[in-house]
């Protein structure tokens, strides 16, 4: 159970895995997440499902290496197992309760910081085999943290990538990228930040002013993930939500962010990797 | 006279040292004290004790052959009736079930009923036996949703009666509560836990972990996809309650599951696990039942000063008296009478103190408890880095919310008979899912209905 049947590093520091969870290939749908643990002393830690196959019974993760648990996760080949693989959790995204015609007629903007390019994927995927036009925006620190860029190219009707050191695509950040594309008329019925809790305020702030109906996937502190603990409990329109069971997608105007980023980092201290502040988005991956 | 010998007393861990470890209060009795205590049991024909136990474990005949010595057959008796003997034996209310029905406690002391049950299950356990007597394979399966104290007692029986039975957990560790709740002080997970639920699985029970149902597999997955003829829904009390007052979300205020989980499941308070658990120099745990107090005394074994705030009287404390007492031993200070209206925050976001009113009781209510009322203009503070919030659980909506046809009540319970029928036919609940938060025996006892009750479902069918 829970083998590692594919691996692959799309970066020197990002690695891809399909794991054998045919319960959970059958049940995951786009925006949900699933927990893990690499040993029997190990944390629980919440990953974002990045695809999933129900023929092959395999769900695919993609990890960066950022500290002690990232690292044993990237460093693990094919023919290993997890100890623990559990979900699907949370909700999954609104629009899969939405017909085809509804979505085919509708034109969404996925912004994606670093890692989040992993759960915009399987969006993606699902809303191009609905028949919704797409465009994308892929936001990473230089050319090398960029992943998934052919795969979405294959299924967006536009790719729009840009980097903090301008070593690929457009130098800048995301925002500045979603200020350029609404300021020159681009319309969206609906768009969804994923990435670093820190780069979807800053989306949220930038879209406010253009009415952009806005989304974001909160990865917050958890420890079981089902529903039980209470630690991932965020502010969504000043009412406490839960992101494991509620969320963890929410409407982006209604979370308080500061908050989210304040709880985020609860723990930080006492970790081991104190000292280590993430710039791409990886907060889950501790 | 039996009922002249005094009740024997148990030998505990020195509260000076206990608060600096996380092994085990109580000792338990040895054989000699096992049998003296036993020796103090009329053997009354018409036993209280065990109609007011959940499970009806015959009482008087285990606690006979512990008189003689002979320890095994007391063993089989009581795990007749219970797969769990080793954990009720820790955490049972002994004290308002089977020694509070106890003749002997009209005048002088009950017999020691809880303290007999935890001898005679650890006895066998380091002895090694097991109870496997099981009728053979009938060829219909069963899945049963939760392994904590419901979920094992009906897969316990239905094996039994000769069911293939599955016990799907959400969790990595099997247990539950057990697991997840009830602290190693009071419950040894690797000895006592582990060494039950594996009883079970000798008696041919499959256990499968990380299966989250209503998100991995839905009931009706589970019925039409993977052929199971019934289902059992023991899935427990787990979403935390919240005060709803200010600066609830600030940080290092936690809920006592989170709390307890990090230290029970996760294994905080050893540094071999990875998990992270932050106690600061003071805590204060709001609430007064046992899951208080499990927090309370687990923060002051991390090293916190711990202060345990109660909006009614040391009376109306709803946690056993032992866990009570056991909790002022250790140093946990009760502020009665108290109920926090704001949590204060540092310039951070973290917890600097707590704003409380202080409370007197009023006019009992429709219960017949006094519900406690606020003093008008008597609010003060008092500092804590830590709030815990321990005010009970409303079950987790998963499985409802998945499950056309499974009616909840106005507090989120499912709705179900005496015999844990739900609102829909083949599919039974018991335990915290149908009752709120209660106890690990009522649990046991509602599972152990149930299983009847499918028995009776599939060899009607």
């Amino acid at each position: 159970m829970y083998t590692i049947v594919r691996k692959r590093f799309l970066t020197p520091l990002i690695a891809l895995m399909d794991v054998d969870a045919p319960r959970m290939a059958r049940s995951a749908k786009p925006g949900q997440f699933l927990i893990v643990r690499v040993h029997d002393k190990g944390e629980r830690i919440p990953l974002t499902v990045c695809d999933f196959d129900s023929e092959k019974g395999t769900v695919t993760i993609v990890t960066q290496v950022v500290g002690a648990s990232s690292r044993r996760i990237c460093n693990m080949v094919e023919g290993e197992s997890f100890t623990d693989f559990a979900g699907p959790l949370g909700q999954p995204s609104e629009f899969i309760h939405m017909s085809r015609e509804e979505l085919s007629a509708k034109r969404f903007l996925f912004i994606a910081g670093g890692l989040g390019t992993a759960p915009v994927y399987p969006q993606v995927k699902f809303l191009h085999s609905m028949g919704a036009k797409i465009d994308v925006i892929i936001g990473a620190k230089s050319k090398d943290m960029v992943i998934f860029e052919q795969e979405m190219r294959d299924i967006c009707d536009n790719l729009y990538i840009c980097t903090d050191d301008g070593s690929y695509g457009k130098k800048g950040l995301v925002t500045e990228m979603l200020k350029e594309l609404l300021d020159r008329g681009e319309r969206y019925d609906q768009a969804v930040a994923i990435g670093p809790m820190i780069m979807m305020k800053f989306v949220t702030l930038t879209a406010k002013p253009y009415n952009l109906p806005l989304i974001v996937s909160l990865n917050t502190l958890m420890v079981d993930g089902t529903g039980m603990c209470g630690a991932c409990r965020v502010s969504v329109g000043s009412k406490t939500k839960f992101a494991c069971v509620d969320g963890p997608e929410f409407d982006a105007y209604l979370v308080d962010f500061e908050e989210a980023m304040r709880r985020q980092g609860m723990y930080k201290n006492i970790e081991q990797e104190a000292d280590h502040k993430c710039k791409i988005g990886i907060e889950r991956h501790k | 006279m039996r009922n002249k010998i005094p009740r024997v007393p148990v030998r505990e861990q020195d509260p000076k040292e206990r608060v600096k470890n996380f092994s085990e209060v109580c000792y338990g009795y040895n054989e000699q004290e096992a049998m003296l205590e036993a020796s103090r049991c009329l053997g009354c024909k018409n036993p209280a004790c065990v109609k007011d136990c959940p499970v009806n474990i015959q009482i008087p005949q285990f606690i006979y052959q512990v008189e003689l010595g002979n320890f095994e057959e007391a063993a089989r008796i009581l795990f007749t009736d219970s797969s769990l003997p080793a954990v009720c034996g820790r955490v049972c209310p002994q004290e308002t079930q089977c020694e509070g029905k106890c003749i002997l406690g009209v005048k002088g002391e009950p017999v020691a009923i809880g303290k007999l049950e935890r001898f005679v299950a650890d006895w066998s356990r380091q002895k090694g036996i097991k109870f496997t007597d099981r009728k053979p394979l009938n060829g219909k399966s069963v899945a049963v949703i939760g392994s904590g104290p419901a979920g094992v007692a009906c897969a316990t029986d239905l094996a039994k009666m000769g069911y293939d039975v599955t016990i799907f957990e959400a969790l990595h560790e099997p247990g539950g509560v057990l697991q997840y709740g009830i602290p190693e002080f009071r419950l040894p997970k690797e000895d006592v836990v582990k060494a039950e639920i594996d009883n079970v699985r000798s008696l041919g029970v499959k256990i499968e972990t990380n299966v989250v149902v209503g998100r991995t597999v839905t009931i009706d997955s589970l019925m039409d996809d993977e052929g199971f003829s019934a289902i059992f829904i023991g899935s427990g009390a787990g979403l935390p309650k919240f005060m709803g007052i200010p600066g609830e979300n600030l940080n290092a205020v936690v809920s006592a599951n989170e709390f307890l989980t990090r230290s029970n499941l996760m294994r905080a308070y050893d540094p071999e696990y990875e998990t992270p658990i932050y106690v600061g120099k003071r805590v204060a745990v709001v609430g007064g039942g046992n899951v208080a107090m499990d927090a309370a005394r687990t923060a002051q074994r991390l090293g916190a000063q711990v202060t345990v705030v109660y909006r009614r009287t040391e009376k109306e404390l709803p946690a056993r008296v032992e866990e009570v007492h056991h909790a002022k031993e250790e140093g946990i200070v009760f502020r009665m009478l108290t109920n926090p209206v704001e949590v204060l925050g540092d310039e951070r976001g973290w917890v600097r103190g707590l704003t409380c009113i202080k409370m007197e009781l009023g006019e009992p209510d429709a219960s017949g408890r006094r519900s406690p009322v606020p003093v008008p203009n008597s609010n003060f503070d008092i500092e804590t880095d830590v709030v815990i919030m321990s005010l009970g659980t409303s079950p987790n909506p998963l499985i409802a919310t998945t499950t056309p046809g499974l009616q909840t009540n106005r507090w989120d319970c499912l709705v179900a008979d005496e015999s844990g029928a739900t609102t829909r036919p083949g599919i039974f609940a018991g335990g915290d899912v149908v009752t709120g938060a209660a106890t690990v025996i009522l649990a046991m006892g509602a599972g152990r209905k149930a299983a009847e009750a499918i028995d009776l479902y599939l060899q009607g069918k």
